[in-house]
């Protein structure tokens, strides 16, 4: 009964969605008002019905309703009720439900935050993502319906793949399709601003909150993302370069050369084809992401299940709303340049730059991305491609990037120059460089050019972002929200930076045998493994070693590295014993019986990786901070003066 | 018949046992080309495992096979040629400087190069449209970004 | 005005080659090999039945031979077990054995319950020898003419379609019969 109230309320909802396409693009382009206004009440009950639909397909999971062919694929009752909901979003169609889902909050989210907008132009938007919201629905239930029976039921589940029971998955996929999803409310403010093709400061005013949420959002997405696989995967490693993560990477790069594209278009009303452009090709690469993960041309442990037919109906759905897109921009775009000059050292020329490199790396992931399929198809042979390619040219337009950084957040708009800030920064890169050099020296071993380079560079950004704040301080002016947010993201940038070169460039790493009773040094620390039994759990068995950890004969940590039986789904993993101390991470990962009572680990020692991803959630903070500046909300002065005139008008 | 089975089975739990395989060689700069090769060859049946991290018995063997070679004294370019003319060049993480390749390798710089040069041209543009006589855009607009050279 | 275009027509050959890709997907996890056209590695194995008599390479010079890599592990190669043996029967080419990460007496004794097809086994239990041929999997299957040159590698069990459409035409028998 449930899931078919979830099936038909998702049939509603593809109907609903529909008509606010049809309503939100036709109306205004024909003039019809009626149509027009009727957009808003097709959002609502969307709305309402995606959300009957998520409900059920939740309903069934925690009533472990095994004759749903989906829940029987993904649960068990053996399953914590936490995991019981979270699992549905741990296979192909669940997570459908839930983009489409995130993808109708935002549209609601815009639809209150267009409310005052001009009528036209918020009905396009919502319009756009009307059409969005279509195209999913329509493939899910065409395609990957989740609410399809089994007959007859089966007893109990399958199960979800123990790797994916851990507390980062439940959080990992709603928080990364937020951002994904999100970016499609910037490509519907650029769709409405190609549709009218008219583009002005204002509307770079009213965009920028939903692109920097989506983009906040999005980098707490892979933040978390790569921080659950650094926990669990037990290998420790933060970032793969896998086709996955790529392709989640792809929009982030976009969508920060988006915000920072926006910036310019307000202040001045330049870069206007830019920042149309990375809007509409933000969304673009999420939907090319989202093909490419479900339709199995790629090579992925992370990749959903095969089908082709899934993958050619994602194909045209990507042709018509990216290929309408650009064509659009094709026509329109070049009847919206602006006459705005500036000098070369100014602001937009730094910015100008950023846009350039961001879409230079975001082009190099993407040929890296590629290239497998490409060769395959071009019958060139089977190509690999993985870290040792990315590596090396992903930093060819990064590091750049970081030197104009500490630069370009200095730079004076329109006429350039560092505004006096020249010396101050220049000192700051002095003492960035001792920093950089004292730790890549000084405190880890084997340092080549790169690591204090690197470290200096993000040590001079973080120094350099405080420059203005402390200047403001002195002068006893106001600090805006937006340049306090600003500063606070530039400072998680050079963070992360900092971070993530002492965790690439001094890991250490080792394998080792020990019997019970012996130690081995690692990494500065000491590792004496301790004992070894067996261990239970609700779904699982498995063995339980002790290690215990001392740095220089004070105690650190005792560890407990294990493995684990999963007796449903026949699998085995391992669950590392992380620690951190002093902002390193230590990790001791459980190999297997050697014979001889010998056991098999692995050590690692990482420093400073907490930081990274600390350094990506203050980067993110950061833009959630700046769009609750007071200039963002919207026209509350021109709502109160619009207010004053009717009154005025009243009265006479 | 029960060693079968717990072949079987072991296969089964393979995919997501360990690879910690503790190897040593009889000199750190063995040791280390020995690490660098094992991450950098490709696990042909975990495809997007390295043969350091995978757990199959194939990386097992292939470890062992690179081992071998490096005790045997065969340098990094043999051993590497040896896997590549038995399993393609899809064994390598490291897509390599070909003909077929060149492209992927290539396309960083010429992006790069591309953007450098439309960079230059459009500044060259911009610059030439800032007249002198008008003052910073928009005084009322102050979104405050504008540093110490400007009253707020 | 042109340079509007440029992701439109960026956008349009990813298309393409995206449309070729699914269209390969299906058989997009087989690593074409590299040896097609080489010659077979050399080898000197270690019988299955008797680990004193050797299966070597030099001895099946101046022979077409089929070399098919399996182990009791394989559950694939069970599948394609009975096709073997009416290979075997027909005659046409002679299948080798190689005995791939086994255990001497489970081999044996599958052999013997199942139906041996080869004329000969080789052993091969520590897998060091695959890898000379650049096997990845199980059931793989190499065509190996009189030179000692590799002509083809079949992945995956073979089945009588595979057999007629795959290997006999390339073999002398299956050209020989006419096409």
């Amino acid at each position: 009964m449930i899931p078919e109230l979830g099936q038909f309320a998702l049939i509603l909802a593809l109907l609903l969605a529909a008509l606010q396409a049809l309503f939100g693009i036709v109306g205004p382009a024909l003039g019809r008002e009626r149509w027009t206004a009727a957009v808003t009440p097709a959002v609502a009950g969307q709305f309402v019905m995606v959300a009957t639909s998520m409900g059920c397909l939740i309903a069934s999971f925690v009533a472990n309703d095994f004759s749903v062919a989906y829940v029987a694929e993904n649960s068990n009752s053996a399953l914590p009720l936490f995991y019981r909901v979270a699992a549905l979003w741990g296979a192909h169609a669940g997570s459908l439900i839930l983009w489409i889902f995130l993808l109708s909050c935002w549209t609601v989210a815009a639809a209150v935050g267009t409310a005052r907008l001009p009528r036209n132009f918020a009905a396009r938007v919502l319009g756009v993502l009307g059409t969005i919201s279509f195209g999913f629905i329509l493939y899910t239930l065409l395609t990957s319906n989740p609410f399809l029976r089994l007959s007859p039921p089966w007893a109990d589940g399958q199960g979800l793949n123990p790797i994916l029971q851990d507390p980062g998955l439940a959080a990992h996929p709603p928080v990364l399709y937020t951002g994904y999803v999100g970016l499609a409310v910037a490509y519907a403010f650029a769709g409405a601003a190609l549709l009218e093709g008219r583009l002005d400061r204002e509307w770079a005013r009213w965009t920028r909150p939903w692109a920097t949420s989506a983009w906040a959002f999005l980098t707490c997405g892979i933040a978390l993302g790569s921080w659950w696989a650094y926990y669990t995967l037990g290998w420790g490693g933060f970032w793969f370069w896998d086709p996955v993560e790529n392709a989640s990477f792809m929009p982030w790069l976009m969508g920060t050369a988006l915000i920072h594209s926006l910036a310019v278009t307000e202040k001045r009303g330049l870069f206007k084809s830019w920042t149309l452009l990375l809007a509409v090709l933000g969304f673009s690469l999420s939907l090319v992401g989202t093909f490419l993960v479900r339709s199995g041309v790629l090579i992925s442990v992370h990749s959903f299940a095969v089908s082709p037919g899934r993958g050619e109906f994602i194909l045209t759905f990507l042709v018509i709303m990216i290929g309408a897109a650009l064509a659009l921009y094709a026509w329109r775009a070049p009847q919206m340049q602006s006459e705005a000059g500036f000098e070369f050292s100014a602001r937009e020329s730094f910015l100008l730059f950023n846009n350039i490199l961001l879409v230079t790396a975001c082009g190099t992931v993407f040929a890296g991305e590629m290239a497998p399929i490409i060769s395959n198809a071009l019958g060139l042979g089977k190509l690999s491609v993985g870290p040792p390619y990315f590596n090396p040219t992903f930093l060819v337009s990064m590091l750049p990037l970081l030197v104009l950084v500490p630069l370009g957040m200095h730079a004076r708009w329109k006429r350039g120059g560092l505004g006096g800030r020249g010396r101050a920064l220049l000192v700051a890169l002095g003492a960035a460089a001792v920093i950089g050099c004292a730790v890549a020296f000084g405190v880890f071993t084997g340092a080549g050019i790169l690591s204090p380079v690197s470290m200096t560079l993000g040590a001079w950004i973080i120094i350099a972002s405080l420059l203005d704040p402390i200047d403001r301080l002195r002068r006893r002016i106001a600090i805006p929200r937006a340049v306090l947010g600003m500063t606070i993201a530039h400072i998680g940038l050079g963070i992360f930076v900092f971070s993530m070169t002492a965790v690439q460039a001094f890991t250490a790493e080792r394998d080792v045998a020990l019997t019970i009773g012996s130690s081995v040094r690692d990494g500065g620390y000491t590792f004496h493994f301790q004992g070894i039994g067996p261990i239970q759990g609700p779904d699982y068995g498995g063995t339980d070693a002790t290690m215990v950890v001392t740095h220089e004969g004070k105690p650190v940590a005792v560890m407990h590295p294990a493995k684990r039986d999963y007796w449903v789904q026949h699998i085995a993993t391992t669950h590392s014993a992380i620690t951190i101390h002093g902002g390193s991470n230590i990790l001791v990962a459980l190999g297997q019986s050697l014979g001889d009572g010998r056991w098999s680990f692995r050590l690692q020692v990482r420093p400073l990786v907490l930081y990274i991803w600390i350094g990506a959630l203050i980067m993110a903070g950061g833009g959630l901070l700046a769009i609750t500046d007071r200039r963002y909300r919207l026209s509350q002065s021109a709502a109160k003066e619009a207010a004053a005139l009717l009154a005025g008008g009243d009265a006479r | 018949m029960r060693g079968t089975l717990l072949v079987l089975l072991a296969l089964l739990v393979a995919p997501f046992a360990h690879a910690i395989a503790p190897t040593r060689m009889p000199t750190p700069e063995l040791q280390a080309r020995y690490e660098r090769l094992i991450h950098n060859f490709r696990c042909m049946q975990c495809q997007d495992e390295s043969l350091a991290n995978s757990p199959v018995s194939l990386a097992a063997d292939m470890r062992r096979q690179i081992r071998q070679m490096l005790l045997a004294g065969d340098t990094d370019q043999q051993i590497r040629h040896f896997f590549v003319s038995r399993y393609g060049y899809f064994i390598l993480f490291k897509p390599p400087f070909a003909w077929r390749t060149a492209w992927l390798w290539l396309t960083p710089g010429v992006l790069l190069g591309v953007g450098a040069l439309s960079a230059v041209w459009v500044i060259r543009r911009r610059a030439a449209l800032v007249t002198r006589e008008s003052g910073d855009e928009d005084e009322s607009f102050d979104d405050g970004l504008t540093g110490p050279g400007k009253h707020s | 005005m042109i340079r509007y275009f440029v992701p439109l027509g960026v956008f349009a050959a990813v298309v393409v080659l995206l449309a070729l890709a699914i269209h390969q997907a299906p058989r997009k996890d087989l690593v074409p090999s590299p040896l097609i056209g080489k010659p077979a590695p050399s080898f000197a194995l270690p019988s299955l039945a008797d680990p004193n008599v050797k299966v070597t390479s030099a001895a099946l010079r101046g022979h077409w031979y089929l070399l098919n890599v399996w182990g009791t592990w394989c559950i694939s190669c069970r599948i394609e077990s009975p096709e073997l043996l009416a290979i075997a029967h027909t005659g046409v080419v002679p299948l080798i054995g190689l005995d791939w990460k086994d255990s001497r007496a489970e081999a044996l004794a599958y052999l013997h319950q199942k139906g041996n097809p080869y004329q000969q086994v080789a052993f091969d239990p520590g897998g060091l020898e695959a890898i000379q041929w650049g096997v990845y999997g199980a059931p793989e299957t190499f065509i190996v003419n009189p030179q000692g040159i590799i002509v083809y590698k079949y992945i995956g069990p073979i089945t009588p379609r595979a057999w007629a459409h795959d290997i006999l035409p390339r073999l002398p028998a299956g050209q020989a019969s006419g096409s």
